[in-house]
């Protein structure tokens, strides 16, 4: 059944106030986070109301509510994610320190001078800058995936890189900023025979799609709460057991340890392993209240609705004279559509639109490699989520005429 | 909007009067904003008593930026180095006369972080130039 988008808008709260008085507010930046449903907020409220503690070891009873509830959350969210177990599920505070965890764990332990990894050319600065650490630091060797003029990776070029023989291949499912869905399944498949392992940047994908690590064969997949309806704070790392084991722990502290001597340590077993410190509980929960909610909407109802909506913006903006979307066709696009307005700055295309309560990003997006690669120094960024509606597109479309008319 | 664009702010980034380079020129320096791209670059002369004798400005960057330099430009020219180097925020904000948020002040402030950077000599263009 389709979404009923009048009663999903009821679900956040934050729609019903105006961005001033009388301007309500029109939130086109769901890419850079999400708005929050009263589940979610109502569940972390309740945490702190009612079973505040810290987790694990504690035997009294509020510790063990919130423990469980902490794991609760951690069974369902893996689960949406169709991973094998739970324990291949670790809570990290987001997908740049899930993407972290691997380049300083996976990739000290297994990578030297020399060796390649393959990432491509339309990486959030996330997935781009652990690599140039670990670069400086051992020496390994980066090559890039390029993007063509359509906004589609050139997958002709990926297979001569992968005759390299790389020992990693790490990649956004989804683009920030041309929305580009790419084909990860068969990326991850030509990894593999050419003997790779895989990390999948699924930050923009998981809130938007139905993703199953098991389906995809990744070996890695890093997402985040705060852009899937969920709190900012925590985000979560899915690997394959075998990788995980083998994997030196990362931060070092509390709960990641099975004893600590004066002298020396034995590490936890998975997940907590890789948990260090008093992770983020209440935030855990709302993640799994996050889970619900999408769930109970259905993935593939709200990814109908976002592409629905991402074809008839796409449709309108080219309509503006002096607009350029970039990035592929609807078809193989997700929900978002950065654009340049010829002549006018995209800080100001953005200020202005906010005067009517429009809110969209204006910058490089944390991906200045791409933006240099297209030579434009920003763009503008409207996107989409599952309470935006076609009314909003217009009024996007309307604030862009008022832009060249005050520009002319 | 209306406030935040003036008709003075979309008449200086339309058509500035002051956007070029010059060469030769005593002082030069460049820096940019990292948060937008915003780039300014600001040549000047000047002679023996310490006065700028002429002045201009380039880069690209928001209507924002860019006014306030040309807006700069204009103003310090015949002024003597000394004067310069007490600007501050204010001068630049009465002179566009709007109010900004923290964002956009940055936008507004970068071509005179660059002026004072250069008048001062200076390695680098330092926020507290501008406090």
């Amino acid at each position: 059944m389709p979404l009923n988008i009048n009663e999903v808008r009821k679900d956040f709260p934050i729609f019903q106030r105006e961005t001033r008085p009388g301007v309500p507010l029109v939130y086109l930046d769901s890419t850079a986070t999400s708005q929050k449903p009263l589940a979610v907020i109502e569940a972390m409220n309740q945490f702190y109301r009612r079973s505040n503690a810290n987790i694990h070891r504690g035997v009294h009873t509020l510790a063990e509510e919130s423990t469980a509830l902490y794991e609760q959350a951690r069974v369902k969210i893996a689960k949406f994610i169709n991973a094998p177990s739970a324990h291949q599920f670790i809570y990290t505070r987001n997908t740049t320190e899930s993407i972290n965890l691997v380049a300083y764990s996976w990739g000290r332990a297994n990578l030297k001078a020399g060796d390649l990894v393959i990432l491509t050319e339309l990486e959030h600065h996330s997935n781009l800058v652990p690599w140039h650490i670990l670069q400086a630091e051992r020496g390994i060797e980066l090559d890039f995936i390029p993007v063509t003029e359509g906004g589609l990776l050139d997958l002709d070029i990926y297979k001569s890189l992968l005759a390299r023989g790389p020992k990693l291949v790490s990649f956004a499912h989804m683009s920030n900023v041309l929305g580009t869905i790419n084909p990860a399944g068969e990326i991850i498949r030509l990894a593999h025979e050419a003997g790779a392992v895989t990390l999948v940047d699924a930050a923009q994908s998981v809130p938007h799609l139905k993703v199953d690590v098991q389906a995809l064969d990744a070996d890695f997949l890093a997402f985040s709460a705060h852009k899937m309806c969920g709190p900012t704070g925590i985000g979560a790392l899915y690997g394959k057991m075998d990788l995980l084991e083998k994997m030196p722990p990362f931060l070092g502290g509390g709960d990641m340890i099975k004893e600590v001597h004066l002298r020396s340590f034995r590490p936890n077993t998975l997940p907590y392993k890789f948990e260090a410190g008093t992770p983020a509980i209440a935030e855990a929960v709302g993640f799994g209240a996050a889970v619900d909610y999408l769930t109970s909407l259905g993935m593939d109802e709200i990814a109908a609705h976002e592409h629905d909506i991402t074809e008839y913006a796409l449709e309108r903006l080219e309509e503006v004279p002096g607009v350029k979307v970039f990035g592929p066709s609807a078809q193989h696009k997700g929900g978002v559509a950065a654009f340049t307005l010829d002549g006018v700055h995209p800080h100001d295309v953005a200020q202005i639109l906010d005067q009517d309560g429009i809110a969209v990003r204006a910058g490089h997006h944390c991906a200045q490699p791409l933006h240099e690669k297209f030579g434009i120094p920003a763009t503008s960024r409207a996107s989409f989520y599952l309470y935006n509606t076609k009314a909003e597109v217009d009024l996007l479309v309307n604030g862009l005429y008022k832009v060249k008319e005050l520009f002319g | 909007m209306d406030d935040l664009y003036r008709e003075v702010i979309i008449e200086h980034y339309k058509n500035p009067g002051y956007r070029g380079h010059l060469d030769p020129h005593d002082i030069k320096f460049e820096d940019s904003n990292p948060l937008c791209g915003d780039h300014i670059e600001i040549t000047l002369r000047t002679d023996e008593s310490g006065k700028i004798t002429d002045a201009r400005f380039s880069g690209h960057g928001c209507a924002i930026s860019q006014a306030s330099a040309d807006l700069l430009i204009e103003s310090v020219i015949g002024k003597p180095i000394e004067e310069v180097k007490q600007l501050n925020k204010d001068y630049i904000l009465e002179m566009l006369g709007i109010d900004l948020g923290p964002v956009r002040l940055k936008c507004a402030l970068l071509s005179l972080k660059v002026l004072k950077a250069g008048v001062y000599g200076l390695g680098e263009a330092s926020d507290s130039l501008v406090e």
